[in-house]
């Protein structure tokens, strides 16, 4: 019934652009469409971008997180890209870390940073 | 109609000896308040100052908040306001209202019982305008103080380019939350403005943290990693380790370097920059 | 009502009835934060506090109504959002307020998520008689 947000897909990654303040219902579209898709379009990494979105409440959180979780286990990986600061900030006081969720500043390092084997981090 | 009268008395007491009166008044300023006001400067304002009043009263203003008195209070504003900018005291600022008193009371000594009674009249309403004065003094001196509060939190809190993707911000003088917070949200800005990865926050000159500050740090570290940045803390003195140990926060998720040095040397590691020290090389 | 309303410019009502409705709350909430020279930070804070609310009163109160506007007291000026619903009200308050706790397959995050979000917070409720949020964040 309600709109669905476009999913594109470049080589083995799928790209969402949010550009607008989402109805709760669109969230989970979002996040059946995505689930759908890593699998039928072979996917093996997900961006989704929210340059765009100036509020992240805890069920557009939720949405980030479980769809990070999807694709682990679809063998897929999820990175977020550019969260503002003030969202950022905002979620981390509202007691949401995201923890399992990659993020990356912009697009281009999100892209980047799906090319990158699995993540081994330096101390 | 008592009170248009009354109106008229008080204007006549000011307009009587017509300009010597402003002239005056100029005098008896100027003496209190020396030469740190030009005579020039002064003879406009309280001049301008002088007329707005006649007037004012002419249209039957008796109290300093009627709508009548809006010139004079404006008067008053700017003049209490560059009193206050230019570092005189409150006494030496209402004084400029007060003055005007003294300048009519020889009309006391000679004058009626009519004469007398519009005196007193005019002495309450020029005690309004004192007060008002003082109050846009002290208005003035706060906004002073929190424009300079906020210029000291910038200041104390620039954002550095170490690298190509690599940020910095040394901190130095005790950390307040508020300080803190302001720090948090310059140093998320920064990531996004330059396009950096690392972010190093050192604090080699921060004396003591308490639970807030370091909670907001934590906080910070955290939304950096939502944006996916990454954070690294240098310089935790002995002191700030206990504190922090003893406190029981936690700081296990969090990369910490023992020097600036260190935190920088990781950061370009992460960004996949290495360091080669030449053998032989002499310079 | 705890909000000192601002004189001159009253609250103005939005239902809760449907999920859409929340992001008009947003949207109103916006308006009024950047009416009230909230900072960025502070806005995006109390929209999302509100956001929070907003679905707290439709989901858990079976929907009802915020009553939104700007607050002024002591020479500050703020936003406020009281959001009333007649639904089954809470029956541990300060369970309610747990971090993780949650009636209804969230994260348990709305209530204490939002008080931490906003400068003043008020909850008012009892078993059967529906629950009152009241939130202000001032500008600084």
């Amino acid at each position: 019934m309600s709109e669905r947000i476009p999913i594109l897909r470049i080589g083995e990654t799928l790209l969402v652009s949010v550009q607008f303040d989402l109805e709760d219902q669109m969230v989970l579209n979002l996040q059946e469409d995505l689930a759908e898709q890593i699998v039928s379009k072979a996917a093996r990494g997900v961006i989704i971008d929210i340059t765009a979105l100036e509020i992240v409440d805890s069920f557009v959180g939720r949405m980030l997180a479980t769809v990070a979780a999807i694709s682990r286990v679809l063998d897929a990986r999820t990175v977020v890209v550019g969260m503002r600061p003030a969202v950022a900030i905002t979620l981390v006081e509202l007691g949401l870390s995201l923890g399992g969720v990659d993020t990356a500043l912009d697009l281009e390092k999100g892209l980047a940073k799906l090319r990158q084997p699995t993540s081994s981090v330096l101390r | 109609m008592a009170k248009r009268d009354n109106a008229a008395d008080l204007v006549g007491l000011l307009s009587v000896e017509g300009q010597d009166l402003a002239a005056a008044w100029v005098r008896e300023v100027s003496a209190s308040l020396g030469s740190r006001v030009g005579t020039a400067e002064l003879d406009r304002e309280l001049r301008e100052l002088y007329d707005a009043l006649v007037d004012a009263l002419q249209q039957g203003a008796t109290d300093v908040h009627a709508e009548q008195m809006s010139e004079v209070r404006a008067l008053l504003t700017e003049l209490s306001r560059n009193r206050a900018r230019q570092g005189f005291s409150p006494t030496e600022t209402a004084i400029s209202v007060f003055a005007l008193k003294r300048v009519l009371e020889p009309v006391l000594q000679e004058g009626s019982g009519d004469e007398t009674r519009a005196y007193l009249e005019l002495g309450r309403v020029l005690d309004g305008l004192g007060l008002f004065t003082i109050e846009s003094y002290s208005q003035t001196r706060d906004e002073i103080i929190t424009a300079q509060a906020e210029q000291l939190l910038e200041l104390s809190t620039p954002v550095v380019r170490l690298w190509d993707g690599v940020i910095a911000v040394p901190l130095v003088g005790t950390l307040d939350s508020a300080r803190t917070q302001v720090v948090m949200e310059k140093l998320l800005q920064a990531l996004v403005d330059t396009g950096s990865e690392q972010a190093i926050i050192d604090i080699t000159g921060v004396p003591a943290v308490d639970t807030q500050v370091a909670q907001h740090l934590l906080k910070t570290i955290v939304a950096a990693r939502l944006m996916g940045a990454e954070c690294t803390v240098s310089g935790i003195s002995p002191q700030i380790a206990q504190t922090i140990v003893a406190l029981g926060i936690e700081f296990d998720d969090i990369i910490t370097k023992a020097s600036l040095a260190d935190a920088l040397k990781l950061a370009l590691r992460r960004s996949g920059v290495d360091l080669v020290a030449h053998e032989g090389v002499q310079r | 009502m705890t909000a000192p309303w601002a004189a001159g410019e009253d609250p103005k009502v939005y239902p809760i009835a449907r999920s859409g409705d929340l992001v008009h709350i947003r949207q109103a909430i916006r308006a009024l934060a950047q009416q009230s020279r909230l900072s960025l930070v502070d806005q995006t804070k109390m929209i999302t506090a509100a956001s929070e609310l907003a679905r707290n009163t439709l989901i858990y109160g079976g929907g009802g109504k915020v009553t939104a506007g700007l607050v002024s007291a002591n020479g500050r000026r703020g936003v406020a959002a009281v959001f009333e619903d007649s639904g089954p009200g809470i029956p541990d308050v300060d369970q309610a307020m747990t971090d993780g706790w949650t009636s209804g397959g969230g994260l348990g995050l709305g209530l204490s998520g939002a008080r931490r979000l906003v400068d003043d917070f008020r909850l008012d409720t009892a078993p059967g008689e529906g629950t009152t949020v009241s939130i202000t964040k001032w500008a600084r």
